[in-house]
């Protein structure tokens, strides 16, 4: 059964110094509140994974919260760089940062091997590419029609964090719209935590909605715009303006600071 | 006359790429707004993918992200990222993909992940491969849109994140690469498209005032032109007045 509890509480609880930590979301139901919160209880040496790390790996990176990152995409869409994931790559600031880079369907296949409990998949893919010899990918045959295919490793995240519309009283979740990979991540994990727009009494049937339920959940808590700059389905719309105005906020290490700062740990101890 | 800009033109082109019915793998910036412009135009059957995993998106304005609300408001059906990747993108499904590049070489290789020859220590960090390797590989055909300078097509990529045709012939059945690779490249001077005996891009048409020589000198290589090299229309006023209502409906960028 899953517990309800602050989102402070949940963080505290479920994601440790040293963790491979996945906040998965695929543009829509980021867990933005959640990234936050790690940031302000100063995490250390996390491997953070991520299909498309943004705005929100962005600030935990520059933060200093990360060791390593294991992705497919890092920009701030439809906007540009990631100014502080590069400024970590290319400047070692505020401290190295190692990569380990897939495709989205090499990293998709990751979790789907996760969530499966096998210890790879196989997909047709990276062949010809630099990646393949850059990354942990494997060649296999296919015993049946001897086609070479790709391997990837499975991703078994310590714990995995995601933003939904709604659960229940019991913890059942339920979100809707882009449900991207956030099933998979859960499921990959070890521990979980869903952050969600409200507590409801009944979760209402929506069309091409996942539901997860209380039992394969470990921590629910309540972040009514957890998502922000991205956005909930019927919550909430993206805030485009946000991601514009990341790149300035993010490009200079002072400016940077002081969003920090005022953002998010002082927004802590209030 | 009508006057257009760079970005106006290339983006009519892409459209005039694409036929009505095709399935079609959208990016953001001018793919989505080329794949946009043909569904409000001559082809109001196109079916917009993005890799969001929203299919048969029909939005009326157009998005900032790959996963704007509006895409999954207006999508036929919605499905998960390993979905779109697996049963969509992989068994060759979908018509034509658009890529964009950092870098791409003469064998319409693409570089989307570091600019510098050493990976652990680049000079600049680029975003990364995202969905591009297997639309890429596995898309029935796919279409470059890239603008031309000679730092941006090179003789060598200096990091393949995408196969076009790799050394050249024979490499992508070498690779078991099911799709044909792509079949044309848009810049801002003009397109450039695959030799079918080398492999190698060629330029075959140029933007009205636009010379031969002006696009051999924002090329990296010994850029081949091809013998009957087309001149392409300028954008009709429709064709303007169309994508310049929708690229109104776009949130500003700085």
């Amino acid at each position: 059964m899953a517990e309800i509890v602050s989102l402070s509480e949940a963080i505290s609880a479920a994601v440790h110094d040293g963790d491979t930590v996945a906040m998965e979301g695929f543009t829509h139901l980021i867990p933005s509140a959640a990234a936050r919160e790690v940031i302000r209880q100063r995490r250390r040496d996390l491997t953070l994974v991520r299909m498309t790390p943004d705005v929100a790996y962005d600030q935990m990176i520059g933060a200093g919260c990360a060791r390593k990152l294991v992705f497919s995409w890092g920009g701030n869409p439809g906007v540009g760089s990631l100014h502080r994931f590069r400024d970590a790559v290319e400047h070692s600031w505020p401290r190295p940062l190692q990569i380990e880079e897939h495709s989205h369907a090499g990293m998709a296949n990751r979790y789907v091997a996760g969530a499966s409990g096998l210890p790879f998949a196989v997909l047709r893919g990276y062949n010809g590419t630099g990646l393949a010899g850059k990354t942990n990918i494997a060649e296999i045959v296919c015993p049946f029609t001897g086609e070479r295919l790709a391997a990837v490793a499975a991703l078994r995240p310590d714990v995995t964090v995601i933003h939904a519309q709604q659960a229940d009283r019991a913890g059942n979740v339920q979100y809707w719209g882009i449900t991207g990979v956030q099933k998979e991540a859960v499921l990959a994990a070890a521990r979980s935590v869903v952050t969600v727009e409200e507590i409801v009494d009944v979760l209402e049937p929506r069309p091409g909605a996942v539901l997860l339920p209380t039992w394969a959940v470990g921590y629910v808590a309540v972040a009514p715009g957890g998502s922000h700059p991205s956005y909930a389905l019927g919550y909430s719309i993206r805030d485009n303006d946000a991601y514009v105005a990341w790149d300035a906020i993010s490009r200079d290490r002072d400016a940077f600071g002081r969003w920090l700062d005022e953002h998010v740990y002082q927004e802590g101890a209030a | 006359m009508n006057r257009y800009s760079a970005d106006e033109i290339m983006t009519v082109t892409a459209a005039r790429a694409l036929r009505d019915g095709m399935t079609c793998f959208v990016g953001i910036d001018l793919p989505s707004a080329a794949a946009n412009l043909a569904r409000a135009t001559h082809a109001p059957n196109l079916v917009l993918i993005y890799e969001s995993g929203t299919i048969g998106a029909k939005p009326g304005s157009l998005p900032l992200s790959i996963g704007d609300d509006v895409l999954a408001e207006t999508a036929d059906t919605v499905v998960s990222v390993p979905e779109i990747f697996n049963y969509w993108l992989q068994p060759g499904r979908i018509d034509v993909g658009f890529l964009g590049a950092a870098q791409i070489d003469k064998f319409a290789n693409i570089n989307t992940t570091v600019i510098g020859a050493d990976y652990a220590e680049p000079k600049v960090r680029l975003p990364g491969a995202g969905g591009a390797p297997e639309i890429a590989a596995c898309c029935k055909e796919v279409i470059v849109i890239a603008r031309q300078s000679r730092r941006k097509f090179v003789e060598r990529v200096d990091f393949i994140t995408s196969v076009g045709f790799g050394d050249g012939p024979g490499s992508r059945d070498y690779l078991g690469l099911p799709g044909a690779g792509p079949q044309r490249v848009i810049t801002d001077l003009g397109v450039l498209e695959p030799d079918p005996e080398t492999c190698e891009l060629v330029l075959t048409a140029v933007y009205p005032g636009v010379s031969a020589a002006e696009v051999r000198e924002q090329t990296g290589w010994d850029l081949r032109v091809a013998a009957d090299l087309r001149e392409i229309a300028a954008p009709s006023p429709a064709e303007l007045s169309v994508l310049r209502d929708l690229l109104a409906t776009m949130p500003a960028r700085e």
